[in-house]
């Protein structure tokens, strides 16, 4: 029994090529798919075709339902985009939530207190700076006192949430609207000063997030500044031999990726909500991590795992409302999926080999 | 005929183990005996490590069968080859700093932790073979071979029958390698089967009995040492015959390029790793450093690199008129600034001189992406460098877009001196140039390196063979824990005087 030879064992695999690389990720949702149907099948006893119908249903059912998916996909990107210099850098941002809601609050509190003071054309371009400055002073004090200290990064930029959730709901009381309602609700509901547009009111989010993807694509691959993040996310011993100051590279991203996240908080308030709750960023900057690893920090592929994720999110969501369930079971549909995607990068990299002589064998 | 009768305490059948596209091991046989000690022979990257890291069960094999005293056995985990007897002892000591010899020899052990019975044991192994370790001495105190021995006695502890040795001279001088020889022969007496891994044929011709050889994961052969001669196992090694002399051009037009004066370095933790270090470095010249490992030739190469940060003394590189430029307080970009062009091999290649998951060309930016003013990289010149670097050097990839992780140890230290060359440097400074890689890569590194001192270029040569920096080096400097212990001549120098120079300050003390 001593001698058995274990069942199998793991190997790392040869550089797959592109289409295998592919076909092991498309397996990975078939299979999930299965499992997220025998779920759905033990738990409610519901058809998985009719559920799996409902999901898209939810996320594309409409032109309406289309178009909030595209410009949740749009906001999800526009906050990957913003961490993945960092996470490039290996610079371990896991504050974009608070990045996002402290630019929100930003250009809310422009909205409220300038509103009438200045032309609205003013009133937005101070909203869109002042949005902008608050991300990046956001990312830019984790980043000091790493570079200063070595503080730990992943700490630091998680607490700063904290800190700006408690201010937003801070504020939330001090502007309530109507009084002790204990929220904000519409600003400037009325006059629509510091409300932005193109079209209709869902394209503005799209057309920022696509220039984004843009310059930060050309960012990060033909510039100087992006060939620095690329050596210090590999090897900081590198950097340092060829003469990079990585504490100046480290800062300067993180303010870069405070200033898109600033972005993205100045296009949910003037562009899409226009208020400010504690919830406006939404839990998205966490699920930006994932979008901006699971496309190994390619912008454009960036597009396809966020709206894949929005995509879920929404189609479970419509699932859990149809069909009378809890949203803790749209949840569930969601982690299975991404567990599934995330696991098959394991065999992208590794293979098994199992166990090839009898153990009868091995056993005298 | 004596060999037919004895069952091989262990026995290797087609041992395959690959790693990704990489082939460690393929199909091979080993035999081990008891009362033996065999020298398992081979470059480095030729598979003896991981053949043996499969035996003491670090690595499971992918194909392929071993029996331990003529019974199938299947190791899982180091736990699994200790139980058969089988202990390693690694490259890498695997010690706490802060305990004791004995502490750390009883480590991990079930039952109850009894130091002075363990005390008894140890030094009844001690008695026994002849090692000289005091139990109750913390690991911190001391030096590198002592600490090897606590590692050998720690798997004899465990009962070991079965020794295997990863290139255990390594670290030792060459004193203290005859010790260790010693020791290993009394194991062996003792019946112990004793596995030495090393690619020093002196070595091989010193201790072992019998020699197996592996070349490009692939068994070769094995004899009694007694029957072969230095000639037909480099032959066996390498696959057909090398001479081994490596040229040593005189130096022409030589000026002092740069002076290193009472250069002294702490560590972070406040530990003098270099004591009033004072020499010159003069052009056209390769200047040798010895010294065992630890004893400040890292922190000197990147002290004069601007990675190191100093605490007195003074690094001043002379240009061609006779000015002199203070280098110390400068980062490398500083330097750079200065038109000082200083080029750096260092010994970790793909973390530190390289990007490992970069591919050439990008490789080659390294050095060269600031120029010019635009804010955009420009992609042209370093692909050029790297297409010319991959020709003239015969570098096997392929392509210029490949990650250079995927190239082979010396093709990757092809790339790297090229990129550092191409600079046209005045001084060039190299760490364990040629280790782990092949001994034509090995030729190739040293003729580039010839050339460049042709060419004028000051060279510092730090390296771990000291057959090759006898035979390449103009000067030697020998340090010696962070002092200098002299500078001699490499054309008249000799190896005995220099593993002194190693051990003791200025090599007077007397032969052992």
């Amino acid at each position: 029994m001593k001698n058995k030879e274990p069942l199998f064992h793991v190997a790392k695999r040869e550089a797959l090529p592109w289409y295998r690389m592919w076909l092991i990720r498309v397996l990975a949702v078939l299979a999930a798919l299965v499992v997220c149907s025998i779920v759905t099948m033990a738990v409610t006893k519901l058809n998985p075709l009719a559920v799996a119908g409902s999901m898209v249903e939810g996320a594309l059912g409409s032109s309406r339902k289309t178009w909030v998916t595209i410009q949740n996909t749009a906001i999800l990107l526009l906050i990957a985009l913003a961490v993945t210099p960092a996470f490039k850098m290996r610079f371990w941002n896991i504050g974009a939530e608070g990045q996002v809601l402290i630019s929100c609050f930003a250009a809310a509190s422009c909205m409220i207190l300038l509103t009438d003071k200045v032309p609205n054309a003013v009133l937005v371009l101070i909203m869109f700076l002042a949005s902008i400055a608050a991300g990046a002073i956001w990312a830019g004090i984790p980043a000091l006192f790493k570079a200063k200290w070595n503080t730990n990064e992943t700490l630091f930029t998680l607490m700063m949430n904290y800190i700006a959730t408690q201010i937003v709901a801070c504020f939330c009381i001090v502007w309530e609207n109507p009084k002790g309602s204990g929220t904000i609700g519409l600003i400037n509901s009325t006059g629509n000063q510091g409300w932005v547009q193109i079209g209709n009111k869902y394209l503005f989010a799209i057309l920022v997030a696509a220039i984004v993807t843009v310059l930060v694509y050309v960012y990060l691959n033909y510039t100087k500044q992006g060939y620095e993040i690329a050596v210090v996310g590999e090897s900081v011993r590198t950097a340092r031999y060829v003469g990079i100051k990585v504490d100046r590279v480290f800062i300067r991203t993180l303010l870069l990726s405070g200033a898109i996240c600033g972005l993205a908080g100045f296009t949910l308030v003037a562009g899409v909500n226009h208020t400010l709750t504690t919830s406006l960023a939404g839990g998205r900057g966490f699920t930006a991590v994932m979008v901006s690893w699971m496309a190994q920090f390619n912008p454009f592929t960036m597009i396809i795992t966020s709206f894949i994720l929005v995509f879920l999110s929404r189609g479970s969501t419509e699932i859990a409302t149809t069909f009378g369930l809890n949203s803790s079971f749209s949840e569930i549909l969601t982690g299975i999926i991404i567990f599934f995607l995330i696991g098959c990068e394991f065999f992208i990299r590794y293979k098994l080999i199992f166990r090839t002589h009898d153990a009868k064998e091995g056993n005298k | 005929m004596l060999m037919d009768i004895k069952i091989p305490a262990v026995k290797m059948r087609d041992i395959t183990k690959r790693f990704g596209p990489v082939v460690a091991n393929d199909k091979v046989w080993l035999d081990i005996y008891r009362g033996e000690i065999l020298s398992l022979l081979g470059e480095n990257g030729s598979g003896k490590t991981t053949l043996m890291n499969m035996l003491s069960g670090i690595y499971f094999p992918d194909e392929g069968t071993i029996e331990i005293d003529g019974k199938e056995v299947v190791i899982k985990s180091p736990k699994d080859a200790l139980n058969l007897g089988i202990g390693m002892v690694h490259q890498h000591f695997k010690l706490v700093d802060v305990m004791t010899a004995a502490e750390n020899i009883i480590l991990g052990l079930p039952g109850k932790k009894d130091i002075k019975a363990a005390c008894a044991k140890i030094k009844e192994i001690c008695d026994r073979y002849g090692f000289d370790v005091d139990p109750n001495e913390k690991i911190y105190n001391m030096s590198v071979s002592q600490k090897q021995t606590v590692e050998i006695v720690k798997v004899l502890y465990r009962g070991a029958e079965i020794l295997i040795l990863d290139e255990p001279t390594a670290v030792l001088t060459p004193q203290e390698s005859d010790k260790l020889f010693a020791v290993m022969r009394n194991m062996r007496d003792d019946g112990k089967a004793i596995v030495i891994i090393t690619h020093k044929m002196h070595e091989v011709e010193d201790v072992s009995d019998r020699v197996a050889i592996l070349r490009k994961g692939q068994f070769v052969g094995d004899m009694l040492t007694a029957s072969t001669n230095a000639e037909e196992m480099t032959n066996m090694m390498v696959g057909h015959a090398v001479h081994l002399n490596i040229e040593r051009p005189e130096p022409v037009n030589s000026v002092p390029r740069m002076e290193i004066k009472d250069l002294t370095v702490r560590s972070i933790e406040g530990v003098v790793k270099l004591d009033n270090v004072s020499f010159t470095l003069n052009s056209g010249e390769i200047l040798g450093i010895a010294g065992i490992s630890g004893c400040g030739q890292k922190e000197l190469l990147e002290a004069i690199a601007g990675l190191q940060r100093t605490e007195k003394g003074s690094i001043s590189y002379i240009n061609d008129d006779g000015s002199h430029e203070e280098l110390i307080g400068k980062d490398p970009l500083a330097i750079q600034n200065l038109g000082v062009t200083l080029s750096f091999v260092p010994e970790d290649r793909l973390g530190m001189g390289l990007v490992a998951n970069m591919d050439l060309s990008d490789n080659m930016m390294l050095r060269s992406f600031r120029k010019g003013r635009s804010f955009f990289t420009d992609r042209k010149a370093p692909r050029t460098l790297a297409e010319n670097i991959v020709k003239e050097l015969e570098v096997v990839t392929p392509g210029v877009t490949t990650p250079v992780r995927r190239l082979s140890g010396g093709n990757v230290q092809k790339v790297l001196v090229g990129r550092e060359i191409a600079s046209a440097p005045k001084v060039l400074l190299t760490a364990y140039a040629v280790r782990g890689l092949d001994v034509n890569s090995s030729y190739v590194i040293y003729d580039l390196l010839n050339k460049q001192k042709q060419a004028g270029v000051g060279i510092i040569y730090v390296g771990e063979d000291l057959d090759v920096l006898l035979e390449l080096s103009d000067r030697i400097l020998v340090l010696c824990g962070g002092k200098v212990s002299g500078i001699i001549d490499g054309r008249s120098a000799d190896k005995r005087q220099v593993g002194l120079m190693m051990t003791k300050l200025g090599g007077e003390a007397n032969e052992e």
